[in-house]
């Protein structure tokens, strides 16, 4: 199985990356290599994830492991089996607002907890959607971050969390749409940040660096 | 099967100007890395990452024309379209577009598809009018039918010029390896295009060194603020020898046709440059992508040829090609 994954992402993700983004990588060195880490980036489209599977060297690739809503890539079983074992997704419930029972809290976050405390890298989305405009209250082009990546970097605190900028994934496919058109994406890959030790001061951080390798990102002039 | 001996038969089939073209290159870069090698050695103080990372995606990009080159017309047509595609990638991904215009982008490499395929079945009319013609008609209709009034115009001036520059004009490289034998050329179909590349890349290189040693008035400040007079006079210069004297080597030119190239072609690289250099200080980028170290994107370093393929090739129709 690990095999079989490991060639669709060389022979299938990495191919079907290239032609659909160019995936344009700057400061590819900095993504880690080994776990526990924690990858934190924007997101705007299915294509980001198969981007951050391109982008990362062979010999970590066993390691990177995308967090995805259960509810959205479990719900069918097909769909299920083949985002477990091939895109080897580490599942989050995304419980609505009032949905949550109490002491439930911190369950949706026991399998990532799970693939960090085994040594794996897990890339996480802590906008928890797919952003279209719509979450962004900000007006900068990033929705409103879910503080889970807070609570995973605070219960791995040596574990380095990578912010990452995915410039125009939304181009590509964007939310709603069924067929990719290939468009270059920038992916720029920041410092590591480490657990400050306080919730809001870090996601405070996190959304910091993140804006500022925005700002590096080539313009997307898309109106 | 034996390799060495597939090999030496698959060598001794090509032109021997083409091998010795080739071989002229290898040993250039050959040289041209040695250069790098002593230098970073000599001046540890300076880092010369980006002239050793332009010299290695060089050798890249020599070893997948060469290939192709030697190939045949069938994988330097596939190369070519791929570097078109890339191209026209990074233009439309610059390039101001309305979120509506999607499948106006998917048509846009559809076109691609269609217009090597021309070039893949030889249909040379076909190839002539289809984008110019055709596609600038097809497009702006599809973009009217996705119902989008707002900035039509220039979007739609966006994707012809995307896809003329990207496509068409790079695309003339490609037909040139349809030129038949009968065409008495001495290094082959593949001598030509290997003429072109070289000459453009040539000019780029010779612009550039002679506007680093000697350049002081500059020839286009709001545009291009790097590029000098002494620098587009020297390169016009050497290029136009070089045209001159390997000229007869490669292509059947002589005479006339081959000063009209030697004189023209230089300047069509120059122009390419700058031209693309204003497209991209409009869209605020300095370089079109990363994709080539060292060089920036597919556009960055085919920019020059999108000027000086079609000009080479009409000149060639004019002057020597019966064909076209």
């Amino acid at each position: 199985m690990r095999w079989l994954r490991f060639l669709l992402l060389i022979l299938v993700a990495r191919p079907l990356a290239l032609f659909m983004t160019g995936a344009d990588v700057t400061g590819r060195e900095r993504l880690p290599l080994k776990g526990p880490a924690i990858v934190a980036a924007n997101h705007s489209s299915h294509v980001d994830t198969l981007l951050l599977l391109a982008i990362f060297p062979s010999r970590a690739l066993a390691r990177v492991r995308p967090a995805a809503a259960a509810d959205y890539f479990l719900k069918d079983p097909v769909i299920g089996w083949f985002s477990r074992h091939a895109i080897g997704i580490v599942p989050v419930a995304r419980l609505k607002a009032g949905q949550r029972p109490s002491g439930v809290d911190e369950d949706v976050l026991a399998p990532a907890r799970a693939a960090l405390a085994a040594g794996d890298i897990v890339v996480v989305f802590p906008e928890g959607t797919r952003g279209d405009g719509a979450n962004d209250k900000a007006g900068d082009g990033m929705g409103q971050l879910k503080s889970g990546v807070a609570r995973l970097a605070e219960a791995f605190p040596d574990a380095p969390v990578i912010p990452v900028w995915i410039q125009g994934a939304g181009r590509v496919l964007p939310k709603g749409e069924t067929i990719p058109v290939p468009l270059n994406c920038a992916v720029l890959v920041g410092e590591p940040l480490a657990w400050s030790g306080e919730r809001p001061a870090f996601m405070a951080k996190l959304r910091a660096a993140l804006l500022a390798l925005k700002e590096q990102a080539p313009p997307l002039r898309w109106s | 099967m034996a390799i060495l001996p597939t090999l030496r038969a698959f060598l001794a089939a090509q032109p021997p100007a083409l091998l010795a073209g080739l071989a002229g290159v290898v040993i250039l870069l050959g040289v041209a890395g040695l250069v790098a090698t002593v230098l970073t050695a000599l001046r540890p103080d300076k880092s010369y990452l980006e002239l050793r990372q332009r010299i290695a995606s060089w050798w890249v990009m020599v070893a997948l024309l060469a290939g192709a080159l030697l190939a045949g017309w069938q994988a330097t047509v596939v190369v070519f379209a791929l570097i078109s595609f890339m191209a026209l990638r990074e233009f439309l991904s610059l390039a101001p577009i309305r979120r509506e215009d999607r499948p106006a982008i998917l048509a846009a490499y559809l076109v691609l598809v269609a217009a090597y395929g021309f070039i893949a079945a030889d249909r040379y009319m076909f190839y002539l009018v289809f984008i110019p013609v055709w596609a600038f008609l097809g497009l702006p209709f599809l973009m009217a039918m996705l119902g989008q009034t707002r900035g039509f115009l220039t979007t739609a001036a966006t994707f012809h010029w995307g896809l003329v520059t990207c496509v068409y004009n790079l695309g003339f490289a490609a037909f040139l390896m349809r030129a038949p034998d009968a065409e008495r050329l001495p290094a082959g179909a593949a001598g030509l295009v290997f003429f072109l590349l070289l000459v453009t890349e040539f000019n780029d290189v010779a612009q550039y060194v002679f506007g680093k040693l000697f350049g002081r008035r500059k020839i286009a400040p709001t545009v291009s603020p790097n590029k000098t007079w002494e620098g587009f006079l020297g390169g016009w210069l050497a290029t136009g020898l070089l045209i001159w004297f390997l000229g007869p080597v490669f292509t059947p030119l002589a005479g006339l046709g081959l000063a009209v190239v030697a004189v023209t072609l230089p300047v069509a690289g120059f122009a390419g440059d700058v031209t693309m250099s204003a497209v991209k200080r409009d869209i605020g980028v300095k370089d079109t992508s990363h994709a080539i170290p060292g060089h920036g994107g597919v556009l960055d370093r085919a920019d020059s040829l999108t000027f000086t393929a079609p000009l080479y090739f009409h000149l060639l129709a004019l002057f020597a090609l019966s064909k076209f």
